[in-house]
Formats: structure tokens, sequence, C-alpha cells
């Protein structure tokens, strides 16, 4: 690879391509090239977002919106997750499920998760119903898919004794199946829950009366970009805060099976 | 002889057997779904069409949309429209992510300066850029082009990029000793290198393209088969909303063997390289 630069180095790199980033932005708006009401400053989307925090905006507070919108995704991802993972196990377990259910789960995967809009408004409405279909569809592949594969390369040795000791089927998925494939589950859920976020929005943008995606909906209508932008902030500290949490909670994990590398 | 090479074929552990079972069961699972669909819908109508089209409906719904049209135009227009835009977004992110990607895991001061900037936007859905565009370009196609080139140029750049640095180390050592030229380097050391990880990237890109439009046209559009949906959403027309439904499956399965196959072009030496390796 080309030449290795100091941390100091890296760090002042660092800072200049963001200042870069932000000055050029800044730049841009202040110098009347765009039209203000196009590209707001960084610093007009921060005092929005402050603005934000306590005064309403399309019918709820910026912290509104989001307990809104969070509360859907929890239903939909711990839905998606309650379905998904012991399909997964289950299909990594017995061949004949796997063989049934997987023509089905692979033509199903190529329908964009958003594509169930309609059908999701018309079975469960726009109100709560409709847009935890939504985080469903989209949550619940990777959470099916990686409790197949944790259960799928389970090392072949353990089930081999288990059935050498007669343990009945149950109790090898209950107690070799599912906690040998914990890690690849929560590496699945951290996926789901990056997949279940942005389908989240998708929904509000599409479908909601409430919720981040629908405040940026009314901004958009409105004409007031710092409002879609510091939505888009929320949505952005919203989606890290939640990877950085699950990414904690693999580590701990991975760290207490003894497979950090 | 001919007969036989049809029917008896050996699977992956080298078991030998007619028609291979995985495939039969498939088959079996499908005709029974179907059949349940016409029970469930026609035959005993526990399900209103209302809720959910019968195949009839559907069929109608087919060619309702390839005959008259829906929406604004017929199913030609609409998928060629989807395909279109998904196409270009697709290509013009690839143009621009790639190069980045390589230039990131070349050069550690290109990474330091630009990985912040990446950190910062990174987080941000690609959907969530869809009201935004709409505000800066409207509701035609370059609204789309945009939000497309966004969700599909960062899976490439991070991909591009850790393909670059995953690449052997003698290998770079062995290029840089002899003197290779940059642009020879380029094309014939960190390309090819970086491909396998650059075509995972790729995939993860076009599927990334089609959720975005998808959801982009059902925001707002006039043509594209997203705004087929939103309009039979609106209309209340479940036959509508699954061929609708149906069509993007169908058309992200096709462009992700297209990928598939030139891939399989592109990686030939690399198939050959792992396969010799043992």
């Amino acid at each position: 690879m080309n030449r290795q630069i100091s941390l100091l180095q890296s760090i002042g790199l660092g800072f200049l391509g963001l200042a870069c980033f932000l000055g050029f932005w800044q730049g841009m708006s202040m110098s009347g090239l765009v039209s203000n009401i196009f590209l707001p400053s960084p610093l007009e989307v921060y005092d929005r977002f402050m603005t934000l925090l306590d005064r309403r905006f399309a019918g709820a507070t910026l912290p509104g919106h989001l307990a809104a919108s969070f509360q859907r995704f929890a239903y939909g991802f711990l839905l998606a997750a309650a379905i998904g993972i012991p399909l997964g196990l289950l299909m990594g377990w017995y061949q004949l499920l796997d063989e049934i259910v997987s023509p089905l789960f692979d033509a199903l995967r190529f329908v964009a998760p958003i594509a169930w809009v309609p059908f999701a408004a018309l079975w469960f409405g726009t109100g709560i119903g409709g847009p935890i279909m939504i985080i469903f569809a989209g949550a619940f592949p990777p959470c099916v898919i990686n409790a197949y594969r944790g259960a799928k390369f389970v090392d072949p040795r353990l089930i081999e004794a288990a059935n050498m000791l007669g343990t009945p089927s149950r109790r090898v998925i209950m107690e070799v199946l599912l906690p040998s494939s914990v890690p690849s589950i929560i590496s699945g859920l951290r996926v789901s829950a990056g997949l279940g976020w942005q389908s989240l929005v998708g929904a509000e943008l599409i479908v909601a009366s409430a919720g981040v995606g629908y405040m940026m909906v009314q901004g958009q209508a409105n004409i007031q970009t710092h409002t879609v932008m510091a939505g888009m902030v929320a949505i952005g500290l919203v989606g890290l805060a939640l990877d950085t949490a699950l990414r904690a909670f693999e580590r701990f994990i991975q760290k207490r099976r003894g497979l950090e590398q | 002889m001919k007969y036989e090479s049809v029917y008896i074929i050996t699977d992956s552990l080298g078991r030998r057997g007619r028609v291979p079972r995985r495939m039969s069961i498939g088959l079996a699972t499908i005709l029974i779904v179907c059949v349940l669909w016409l029970a469930m819908t026609t035959l005993f109508g526990i399900v209103p069409s209302g809720r959910f089209p019968s195949p009839a409906e559907t069929w109608s719904a087919l060619v309702h949309v390839s005959g008259r049209g829906y929406g604004g135009g017929d199913l030609t227009l609409h998928v060629y429209n989807s395909l279109r835009l998904v196409v270009m977004g697709f290509l013009f992110a690839i143009a621009t992510g790639v190069p980045l990607g390589l230039l990131m895991g070349w050069s550690r001061k290109a990474e330091a300066f630009i990985n912040p900037i990446f950190l910062i936007i990174r987080p941000i859905p690609p959907l969530a850029w869809i009201p935004l565009a709409i505000l800066w370009l409207g509701l035609g196609d370059a609204a789309k082009i945009m939000v497309i080139w966004f969700s599909a140029f960062v899976p490439s750049v991070i991909n591009t990029f850790a393909g670059v640095r995953n690449i052997d180390r003698p290998v770079l050592e062995a290029a840089y000793m002899l003197g290779m030229p940059k642009f020879r380097f380029v094309t014939e050391v960190l390309v090819p290198g970086a491909s396998p990880m650059i075509f995972t990237g790729l995939r993860l890109s076009l599927q990334a393209s089609w959720t975005t439009l998808v959801a982009a046209e059902l925001v707002g559009a006039f043509y594209g088969i997203g705004r087929v949906l939103n309009v039979a959403q609106q209309d209340l027309y479940p036959g509508m909303i699954l061929v609708g439904m149906i069509a993007v499956a169908i058309l992200g399965w096709g462009t992700t063997r297209v990928l598939g196959m030139a891939e399989a072009r592109a990686l030939r030496w690399n198939t050959a390289a792992l396969a010799a390796k043992g």
C-alpha cells in the first residue's frame, strides 16, 4: 500500500476533510449561488434542529416524531426477530422445512420491502399496523438467513455427540443449535435493524400521519429545506445509535464466547 | 442415452438420483401455494377480493395494464422507465464510487481526508434523501437518479476500498519493485485484485438501487412501477398491486442475474486461480 501516515497526520487530514466539506457547504449557501431556501447553511440546519426539539411541526416536536417512529420500529423489529430467528433455526435443523420454505423465501426476497407499502396500507391501515409490516418486511430476511447459517454451520461434532447420547430433537435445538448460533444471530439482528430502520423511513414518507419521515414530507411540501435536513440528521443519529448499541452487544457476545479475532 | 442425461443428476455430495429431491419439493411447494391461493380466493372465498386478488383478477389486471395502460402508460412504458432510471443511477454510481474507493484504498492520505465525511453521511439511509431530492430536482428523472446514485454509491465505495486493502501485499510490492507505471498499476493490479470485492459491492448497490427507486416512485412520479403501485393503492385495486409487486421482483431478479453473468465473465481468471489452488 501507499506510505503509512502518522496518527497525527491522519487526524489532521480528517479535520481538514470535514472542514472543507462544511466550509464548502456554508460557502455555497452564503454566496447566494444557490438560493437559501434550497440549500440552508449547516448553521441554519443546526438552528432548526434545536428549534424543532421543543417547537411543534406537523403535529409534534422532533422528539415526539422520533418516539412515534421508534415505537413502530421496535414492534416491527421485535416481530421480525421473534418469527425469523426460530424459523431460521428450524430450517437449519429440519431439511424438509428448509426445502419447503426456501423457494418461497427466495421468490419473496426479490420484492423490495418498500413494494409492500400498498398491501400494508390496504391490510393494516396507515396508522401503526402498515408501517410495522414494512419494517417487518425489511428486517425479516436477515434474521432468517443468519439464524439458518448459524444452525447450519454448528460444529458437527457437537450435534453428533448430542445425537449419540440420544438427546431428543427439541433439546438439541434449544441446547446445542441455539446457543452455538447466537453470534451469527446477533450479526443478523444488526443487519436487520439497519434495514428495518431504513424501511421505516421509507414507509413514513409514503403512508403515515406521524413520525420523522412524515415530518420530512411535510417539510418538503412546505419547501422548508432546513426541516428536511434536520430530519435527516435525526434519522442518521438514531440509526447510528442503534448500530453502535448492537455492535457493542455483538462484541460483548463474541468476547464471552472467546471468538474475538 | 439422451434421456438418461436429463433425468440422472449428480448432486453436490455426489449422490445420484432421479430429479433432485430439493427441486421437486420446491416445485411441489410452489404448486401447493398456487392451489391454496386459488382455493382461498376463488373456490371458497375465505379471503375477500378487496384484500387479496384472485388469480383471475391478477390476470385481468395484467391485461389491463399491458393493453389499455394504467397510471399514465402501459406496462412496457412503466418497466422501461424504471429500468432505465435504475441502470442510469447504478452506472453513474459505479463510475464515481469505484474510482473513489480505489483512491481511498491506495492512498492513506486520501482515506484520512475523505473517511470522516463518509462517517457523518453514511448513517443517513438513502431513502431519507428522497424529500431533499424532490425539493432540489422535482418529481422527474433527475431526482430519482440522484437518490439511486446516492444509495448505490456508498456500497460501491466501501467494498472497492476493502477490496484494495485485501490485495496480497507481495503482489503490490512486486509491482512497486518492478517499477510499474502508475496507470498500468491501477488497471493491472489494483482493479483486478479488488474486483471480487468490487462485485460484492455492486450486488449490494443494485439491490439498494431497486429499493430506492420503488420508494422514490411511490413518493411521487409520472411513470414507473412505483407509480403503478401508488395509483393502485389509491384506487384500492389489489390485482394491480400484485402485478406491480411481481414486476418489481422480476426486474430485481433479472438485473441481479445480468450482474451475476458479468461477474462470472469478469472473474473467470479468479475462479480458475481458486480452482488451481485447490
